[in-house]
């Protein structure tokens, strides 16, 4: 399945890009897309550094399952205020 | 009341959306664009917002006040795009009854702006620029809503 993400803020800038499509298999885990996303761009979050995801604008547990049609989004940390 | 706008923030409009004639404590809290970072002056901000989800968690924020100490009347206003030194980039307006509520929940509505809010911002210096806080830290927005109760 096809699945496009966002990028916002420093992962946008690291990234080069403010989205990417990616090609999921079915039943595709939020850490699958996390572990595609390091391998296209290793320069994004160091390993130690868990990636956020937002799946339909709400943070999204690493075994949360994708549908093609999400509204994925990697969220570096906020820093509003 | 939340929103999230790239024109400058009025706290007087904000303000008088929480007052009512049952709430005898209004506070507003101001966050202003510092100048300075470890001793590099700071020429401008650059805020960027992820809407759709920045307005759900400003929701989830009233709701959690509502839920947690009974207090109703929050605005939230948050500035997007260039942001001059010195300007208002947030404004917290809480009212209550009574004081203690009003300074607890405006304190508490900062900080979760702070933790759960997909909204970024960036330093720009005469030398380069920083995203603030994304140097690369750990970061769990889903932990963190354990709320204190008044009086700590």
């Amino acid at each position: 399945m096809k699945i496009e993400v966002r990028f916002f803020a420093l992962y946008r800038e690291r990234a080069g890009c403010s989205r990417a499509s990616l090609d999921l298999p079915a039943g595709a885990t939020v850490a699958d897309l996390t572990a595609e996303v390091r391998r296209r761009h290793p320069g994004l979050a160091p390993p130690e550094v868990s990636i956020v995801v937002a799946v339909n604008t709400d943070y999204a547990e690493p075994d949360t399952v994708l549908n093609e049609r999400d509204e994925v989004c990697l969220i570096p940390p906020v820093s509003g205020g | 009341m939340i929103e999230i706008t790239d024109q400058p923030l009025d706290p007087a409009r904000v303000t008088n959306l929480v007052r009512r004639d049952g709430n005898g404590a209004v506070v507003t809290f101001l966050g202003t664009t510092r100048d300075h970072f470890e001793g590099k002056r700071v020429l401008r901000l650059e805020y960027e917002a992820y809407y759709d989800m920045a307005l759900k968690k400003l929701e989830e924020i009233c709701r959690e006040m509502q839920q947690e100490f009974g207090v109703e009347d929050v605005a939230i206003s948050h500035r997007t795009g260039l942001v001059d030194i010195g300007q208002i980039s947030l404004i917290v307006a809480v009212a209550a009854p009574h004081r203690k509520e009003a300074f607890y929940a405006c304190h508490k509505v900062v900080d979760r702006v702070k933790e759960i809010v997909p909204i970024w911002k960036k330093e720009v210096y005469e030398d380069g620029s920083r995203w603030v806080a994304c140097e690369d830290h750990e970061f769990s927005p889903s932990q963190g809503a354990a709320a204190e109760t008044p009086g700590h």
